[in-house]
């Protein structure tokens, strides 16, 4: 218990001491989408009756903060410290691979946390966002952000070097997160995207966390949180059968 | 008693590469144990395995009795290691470092002996500073310190004097002593086989994944390297009867080999037969380093052409 809580919090404080990159700078990046989008599209494009677009844009942006710096928290520190040498103090430590596991994600749900809470805080200056049910909120952030921290661990394990983590992430991790319907809503693509937008599981995490927030979604959230949840247990078997194997980790 | 380590049988590819082959080995509780082997010759692979930052392809080892693959936990809280290369985390001090290190393994106010340790190893001053900070030979000080956070009654150390300075190096010997001699079990690779010789009771050398000699140090010098003694002669000529048994000869002085001290006798005989006058003679100590030579090369010898 000590072991594992002492992992956790130094994976905590690692991207606290460079909070101004690790939390700072993704709610500013967030909070320009929010900016140039509204603006571009408030007048044009009203999606639910009665929601302003810039509100209906806040939850899917604050989902997609979420879900890159949870991602990118687990990868970045796996292969940093693979490429530099020091995973071997993890490694010759007597942590399980389920403490090992659950430390690097909890980190990655608390900076997805930090940096989505962080971002929604800023918008409630400036607009009303309607809570409709506080449960879902929380349920969906929590599942969502756990989802992209384990696949993290994937990734950080899988990668061998930063162009390859890179990859990863700009072929995978950002085409699904901006293609799940941050912007829009699926039910407005024409047939074949709707339907290709259903294997994103990204799709049903954006569409659940909104139904928190304005109580109407294109999938009942139930539905939406089973998927996730699915995912969730299939990429953290994997990532837990990587560490118990120590592929890519114990040559 | 249990070992300390115990390794049985094990083998190691690297792709074509075969690193181990076969190695046995058994230290046991309390013994200072040199690991000796020129470079590429499997003694950090087989220091990995112990760790079990690497995975045998066969055989098994163990720690104080535990499995290194399937008591993980066990063999882990056991062993202390030094690794050869010099990783760090940038992102800590040295006394978060330690302290971090600490939890890993259990432990929640180790600041007692983390403060005893960073004296010992003369890191008092720098435990408030950046391990990015430090020099190397202050990083390799870390290493170290890192390796006995949680007084592991097996400590491993490889290499752990390379780039570091004699002051330390001396420092440093005191304080693994002082752990041997309170019981703690000391496993060593190093390339001063000078240190090797003090240090070590017992040493296993390598070569090309194989362990080629494994004796008390003592055993290896006195039965491999032999004795010699340097001599000066008047007239300086060497009697036909003793030049099987020379050595070198340079200025004046000749280095005659002895299987042991007792065959002096017969040399100053044969000297005296030959009316050679001894000007000067001296007994010269041999070497663990005269004996690694001679191993490594007799090994290379009798390798099929
Ligand atoms: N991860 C690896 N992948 C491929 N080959 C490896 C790997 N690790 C070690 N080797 C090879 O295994 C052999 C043994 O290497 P090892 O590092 O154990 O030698 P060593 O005795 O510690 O040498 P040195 O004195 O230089 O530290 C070498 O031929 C090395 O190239
Ligand atoms: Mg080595």
């Amino acid at each position: 218990m000590i072991g594992f809580y002492t992992l956790f919090r130094k994976e905590v404080l690692r991207f606290w001491k460079v909070g101004f990159q690790t939390i700072g700078s993704p709610m500013l990046t967030t909070l320009l989408y929010l900016l140039i989008f509204s603006h571009v599209l408030e007048r044009h494009v009203q999606i639910y009756p009665g929601v302003e677009y810039t509100v209906f844009l806040i939850p899917g942006l604050v989902m997609m903060a979420m879900l890159q710096n949870a991602f990118a928290n687990s990868s970045s520190s796996l292969i940093q410290s693979k490429v530099t040498g020091n995973i071997v103090f993890v490694l010759l430590s007597p942590l399980s691979y389920l403490e090992v596991f659950l430390a690097y994600v909890l980190a990655s749900v608390a900076r997805g946390l930090l940096v989505g809470l962080g971002f929604y805080l800023v918008t409630l200056i400036f607009f009303i966002v309607p809570l409709s049910s506080f449960l879902w909120v929380f349920l969906f952030t929590l599942m969502g952000n756990a989802l992209l921290g384990s696949l993290g661990v994937v990734a950080g394990i899988w990668a061998e070097k930063f162009d390859e983590l890179a990859a990863f992430q700009n072929f995978f991790i950002l085409p699904l997160t901006f293609l799940s319907g941050v912007f829009y809503t699926v039910h407005s693509l024409p047939s074949f995207w709707r339907n290709l937008s259903y294997l994103n599981p990204f799709f049903y995490m954006i569409d659940g966390f909104r139904y928190g927030f304005f109580g109407i979604s294109e999938i009942p959230p139930h539905f939406s949180f089973m998927v996730v949840t699915t995912f969730f247990l299939t990429i953290s078997w994997l990532a837990l059968r990587m560490l118990k194997t120590g592929y890519r980790l114990r040559h | 008693m249990i070992p300390a380590i115990e390794i049985k049988h094990v083998h190691k590819c690297f792709g074509a590469v075969h690193a181990l082959r076969n190695i046995n080995l058994e230290i046991p509780i309390g013994e200072f144990f040199g690991l000796l082997g020129p470079n590429g010759t499997g003694k950090t692979t087989l220091i990995n395995i112990l760790a079990g930052l690497t995975l045998s392809n066969s055989g098994s080892a163990k720690v104080m009795g535990h499995d290194v693959v399937t008591d993980y936990r066990e063999a882990r809280h056991a062993l202390g290691v030094v690794p050869q290369e010099l990783v760090f985390d940038p992102f800590f001090t040295v006394r978060e470092i330690l302290s971090i290190q600490s939890g890993y393994y259990g432990l929640k106010n180790n600041n007692l002996w983390i403060e005893e340790i960073l004296h010992y190893l003369d890191l008092a001053d720098k435990a408030n500073i950046n391990m990015r900070a430090l020099s190397g030979g202050m990083k390799r000080r870390v290493l170290v310190a890192q390796a006995l956070v949680h007084k592991p009654p097996v400590i491993v150390l490889d290499e752990p004097t390379a780039g570091v300075d004699v002051e330390l190096r001396q420092a440093l010997w005191r304080f693994i002593k002082r752990l041997n001699y309170n019981g703690h079990t000391i496993v060593l690779t190093t390339h001063y086989l000078d240190e090797a010789e003090e240090l070590c009771s017992r040493v296993a050398m390598l070569k090309q994944g194989e362990v080629v000699a494994l004796d008390s140090t003592k055993n290896l010098i006195s039965n491999i390297a032999g004795c010699s003694i340097q001599l000066r002669l008047s007239p300086d000529k060497l009697p036909a009867a003793l030049q099987s048994t020379m050595i070198s000869y340079a200025e004046g002085s000749y280095i005659l080999s002895v299987k042991d001290y007792t065959q002096i006798e017969g040399v100053l005989t044969a000297l005296r037969v030959a009316q050679v006058r001894v000007l000067e003679m001296q007994l010269l100590r041999p070497h663990l380093e005269e004996a690694f030579i001679k191993i490594m090369n007799d090994v290379e010898n009798q390798e099929p052409a």
